[in-house]
Order: structure tokens, then sequence, then C-alpha cells
């Protein structure tokens, strides 16, 4: 059907460029994937005119892009909240870790891949009890899963480290990008490829029947019940799906702090990738993405603030957080959409103020 | 046998402190439909408030009121200025904006008192009492823990069964609408709801502080603990909260003895099964609706 209605559409124009558009523009997994190669190359461009450090900021955006757009997918889509975010990229983790320990050379795309199903294997688990869930008490189970998990680690110590974790060598660059190339970068690429991938799957399940059976479930569960959904099964099924978007980020977290350890995942962890999503702006993936800049650029400042001014370190080690806290309670006072609402509404102030003023054209 | 005992003491003089959390937890959810996932961190703050009175020389008691008065001033302030303006939004919001708060006051607190894990007085000994020429494992302040908690769960459940303002506010929870139409100021009921909760909060974690340690982070688990034994008691059940306070006390402080790792995971496990088998709690008068 809609493949006949793109058919008429491209016979009536004639110019081939626009049809090519009319080809790529039309198809989301072509359009998404177009944009996210000319991203990636924009951002191997970058990656060579920054400093190792901006490159390791650069992987850690690209982590919790990953985690955030999985995490989007959950609590803006489907409207699962989730606290426990943190806790399943301790899954991803531990699996990298672990499987690095007993196998040092098998190859990263296989330890990612093995994170990322044992992490839907964890997600499928709690997805199973949280479809029962709503609200409040949803909120309140995923908190005590993000508190509990990493206790795990110290109970077996003897398998998962204790509080030292287990360590993990970098993935280092292969030769033939030369020697001057640093494990930073190829850490960068590594994370910004994978984000990508990520965005570009979510995006065009998003726009699928998944996306608008998860989107009616959020909206009304009554009335996705009576329109012949599954409820339970489409709400593991995002559960699912998100859990393993944080497998990944937490097998590449490991990689870039070079550890797996139960410190690192903490209730703020997973709070952390809740404020991201509600700054971005709730349900979107752009917004995600906004949300991870956010969260990694706003350390670096008061950082850098707090050397400058001289700040005594209990006060330069919690200002991120108390401004987190901050913006989050003002974002959901003042500005529920969140920085890509604000950029929609700008946008869409912009475009009504041309349209006003071509009529105005035509009419003079 | 004596092992037995003392578990059993212990227990349940933790069971209290937790039960004072979940009576907290419950009256705001009766009164607003919120979980103040913020409760333990605002006990964390006036623990905070409390040692540095304690610290400017003042008594252990002047530092006990001044917390719980510092409490009921947070409560109402939270509720007045963050929640009320949320209030019709979807529960989602509300629940955003009190983890905000907790990250926000958790941040704040090691700045201004420093973030080093500090000690914090117990009002009385902590070893046993003697009996005759027998020491039984029950400290002073383990009599003062339990006695404080029971004569505020009593007081307030005087307040509300008792008292005119105990009326309104029950009413003003039931039924806003109904109550407004009354004359009651309902937005005055809910924020002495909010303050009155936060009083039970700084209760716990002034009680809780001397055996766990002052840190930004020590009500966490407490917090868990507590909202686990409100939804076991069922979160619109005072009474049961506080049964099931102190059942989270009991089961804790033996699973504790076994491996102290395993604490929180317990918590997470009776969590779970709850919210499975029997989400709206123990002792919830009616039934959830499912659809």
């Amino acid at each position: 059907m809609r493949k006949a209605v793109g058919a008429v559409r491209q016979s009536g124009r004639r110019v081939p460029v626009a049809s090519l558009w009319g080809v790529v523009g039309r198809r989301p997994l072509a359009r998404h994937g177009l944009f996210a190669v000319l991203v990636a190359i924009a951002i191997v461009i970058f990656s060579y005119q920054v400093s190792s450090y901006t490159n390791y900021n650069l992987a850690e955006v690209a982590v919790f892009v990953i985690a955030a757009a999985g995490l989007t997918l959950l609590t803006g889509v489907n409207g699962q909240i989730s606290l426990g975010h943190g806790a399943l990229m301790a899954v991803g983790a531990y699996t990298t870790a672990l499987l690095l320990k007993s196998q040092p050379n098998l190859a990263m795309i296989l330890v990612l891949l093995t994170s990322v199903a044992t992490t839907a294997g964890a997600g499928l688990i709690f997805g199973v009890a949280a479809a029962r869930l709503r609200g409040p008490y949803l909120a309140g189970a995923t908190l005590a899963l993000a508190l509990a998990l990493p206790q795990l680690a110290l109970h077996f110590s003897s398998l998962f480290g204790g509080e030292e974790g287990i360590p993990i060598t970098p993935p280092s660059a292969p030769s033939w990008l030369g020697a001057t190339f640093s494990s930073e970068q190829w850490l960068a690429w590594i994370s910004v490829v994978a984000a990508l991938v990520t965005l570009v799957l979510l995006a065009n399940l998003m726009r699928s029947w998944v996306g608008r059976t998860l989107k009616a479930v959020r909206d009304d569960e009554v009335a996705a019940l009576l329109a012949g959904i599954n409820v339970g099964r489409i709400q593991v099924l995002a559960f699912v799906i998100s859990a393993g978007c944080a497998g990944l980020a937490g097998a590449l977290f490991a990689y870039w702090v070079g550890l797996a350890a139960p410190a690192a995942f903490s209730v703020t962890l997973s709070l952390q990738l809740l404020i991201a999503i509600v700054i971005g702006g709730l349900g979107s993936l752009v917004g995600a993405v906004w949300g991870s800049l956010v969260l990694v650029m706003v350390p670096d400042l008061t950082g850098s603030l707090a050397s400058g001014l001289n700040l005594p370190s209990s006060i330069a080690n919690n200002l991120p957080l108390a401004i987190f806290g901050l913006v989050l309670m003002v974002a959901i006072l003042a500005f529920p959409g969140g920085i890509q609402g604000g950029l929609k509404r700008l946008a869409g102030l912009g475009r009504s103020r041309w349209r006003q003023h071509g009529l105005r054209r035509e009419s003079g | 046998m004596h092992t037995l005992l003392v578990l059993i003491i212990e227990g349940l003089v933790q069971g209290a402190i937790y039960a004072a959390l979940a009576l907290a937890l419950v009256l705001i959810w009766r009164a607003t439909k919120v979980i103040n996932f913020a409760q333990g961190a605002m006990a964390m703050v006036t623990t905070y408030v409390a040692l540095f009175v304690i610290q400017l020389g003042l008594s252990y008691w002047a530092a006990f009121a001044i917390a719980l008065a510092f409490g009921f001033l947070l409560g109402a302030v939270v509720e007045r200025v963050l929640v009320r303006p949320v209030e019709s939004a979807s529960p989602f919001n509300v629940v955003i904006l009190t983890l905000g708060l907790y990250l926000f006051l958790e941040a704040v607190v090691p700045m201004i008192f420093g973030g080093s894990i500090r000690s914090f007085p117990p009002a009385f000994a902590i070893t046993g009492i003697e009996v005759g020429k027998v020491q039984v494992p029950l400290s002073g302040f383990d009599l003062f823990t339990f006695g404080s908690v029971l004569v505020v769960v009593l007081l307030l459940a005087a307040l509300f069964q008792r008292t005119n303002l105990g009326l309104r506010m029950r009413a003003s929870a039931f039924s806003p609408e109904v109550a407004r139409l009354l004359g009651i100021r309902v937005g005055r009921m809910l924020t002495t709801g909010w303050a009155l909760a936060a009083v039970l909060g700084a209760l716990a974690g002034i009680l809780i502080a001397p055996t766990l340690l002052l840190q930004p982070t020590y009500m966490d688990e407490v917090f868990i603990f507590g909202f686990t034994g409100a939804i076991v008691g069922g979160l619109d059940s005072p009474w049961g909260s506080v049964v099931g306070g102190l059942l989270m006390g009991l089961v804790l402080t033996f699973v504790g003895y076994v491996s102290p790792d395993l604490e929180t995971l317990a918590g997470l496990a009776i969590l779970t099964a709850i919210l499975m088998v029997r989400p709206q709690g123990l002792f919830s008068g009616h039934r959830e609706r499912r659809v």
C-alpha cells in the first residue's frame, strides 16, 4: 500500500535528485542510516582535531547516549519508569569483564554482543516482574534493584572481585591507523559507531508497529487492551530491548573505565540516566543525545570552574549532582518538554514567522 | 537461645525505625498519592542539623527537638514550594521531582558539612542493662528508640482519630473536593501531612544514626527498607505500615546475622515477592483494581 503511494509520487517527479531523495527520504531506515553516516564522518573528522582528553569525553557521551536511548524507549515511549538501569549496565560491564578474564583475545564485537544478550536476558526477568507494577511501585522496586545488585559483587567477591572489581585492558587501536593513533580515539570511534547503530535501530523501531504499540500502551492501557494488544508482552519487550541497550552501554563503560567495580554502578548512575532523558526531553531520541551531552559537559565545566576559583574538593565534587538535582526540579516545574521540546517550539516559532513573512510578501 | 533473643530485640528496634519511615511514606501517600523518594534524604538533612547543634555545645535533647522542628519546617516547605505546583500533573512528574530533591540534598549536605563519615551520639548508653546480676541484651538506647517511635505513632493515631485537625486531614485525603466544599483548607491540610511525615522521618534519621554512622548516603538503604515495610503493610494502611516496618526489621536482622552483604538483596527479594503476590499489601482494606 505504502509502496504504491511512493511509486505514484515518484513517477510524478521527473528530477533525478528529487527522486533519489524520494527513495531515501521516504524510507526511515535509509534516511536514518544516511544521517548516521554523515554524523559518523563528522565525528571522525572532529576526533582528529581535538585532544585525547576530548576523545575520552566523546566516548563517555556515546556510552550515555546508548543507555539513555534505551531508557527513552522504556520510560519515554512505553511509560515504564526505571531507576535501576545502572544495575543493568553493571550486568553488561561484569559480563564483559568476566568474558575477557577467561578469553582475553576474544574479538570486541563478540564481547559486546554477548554483553547485550546477557543483559537482555536479565531484562527479561526484571521485565516480567515490572510489567505487573505501575508508577511509584515500579520506581521503588527498580530503585531497590539499583541498590541491591552491586551488593552481589561484594557477596561473591571471589567471582566478581569484591570492592576492587575486575580490571579490563582497553582495546588497542589496529596498526593500520598509524602508530600515533591513541587508544582514547579508537575507543571513541567504537563507542560512537555503537551509539549511532543503536540510535538508528531504535529510531526505526519507534516508527514501526512496535513503536506505535508501545505508545498506545503508555497512553491508555485499557484502550490498548481493547484494541487487541497484549499489554504485558509489549511491556516485557520494551524492558528487554531497553536492557539490551543498557548492556551495550555497560560493556563500553567497562572498557572506558578499564574496570568493572560495584562503586561505579551506584544509584546515582541510574538517576543520571533518568536526568539525561528528562532534561533532553522525554520520549525523544534526540533528547537523549542532548541529555547525555549535558551529563558529560556539566561535571567538566564545574571541574574547571572549581579549579579556577580554588573551591574546596567537598564542593567541587558535589557541584555537578547539586546542579543536576536542581535542574531536574526546575525542568519538571517549568520546562516539562526538556531541551528537545524547547528546540521544537523555537523551530515551530521560526517556521510560523517565516510563513507569515512569506504570506505578507505574496499579498503585498 | 541467647543469640535468638539478641536478634529478636535488635530486629524489633531496627524495625521500629523502619516503621517510622514507612509510616511517613504512608501519611504522604494517603494525603497526596505521592511516594516521597526524598524522604530518606530529608531525614539525613535533619540529622546533620542535629549534629551541628550538638557540635555548637547544646545538649542532645536540644538537638533532638531542633531536628524534629526543622523536619516539620522542611516537610511543609517541600510540599508548598515543590509538590503543590505539580499536584495535578502526572504521578511520573512528581516521582521525578522528589528524585531531583533527593539528588540535590545529597549533594548540598556534603558541601556544607563535608562528606566524611561522622559518628553520632546515642541518647543513652548502648550497653545492655543489668537486671539483678544478669546483663540483658537490651540497652537504654534500644528502649528509647522503641519507646519514642511508639509514643510518636500513638500521638499521631490520637491526632487522626480524636482531634478536629485529624478529622479535617482525613477528610482532605479521602475526598479533596467534598472537603473543600465543607470549608476545609485542603491545601493547608496537605502541607501539615507532609510536615508530620517529615517529623517522623527526622525521628528515624536521628535514631539510626548512632548505629549506621552519619554520611550523606546513610539513609538510602533505610529508605528502601522503610518503603518495603510500607508496601508489605499496604500503602494506604498506617497500622499495616508499622507492622510491615517491624517485620522488615526482624527479617533483615536475621539475614544480616547470616551475611551483612545480603541485607539489601533480601529487601529487594521481599519487595518483589510482595509486589508479585499481594501488591495491595498484607493489611490493606480494599483490593487493588486490575485492568
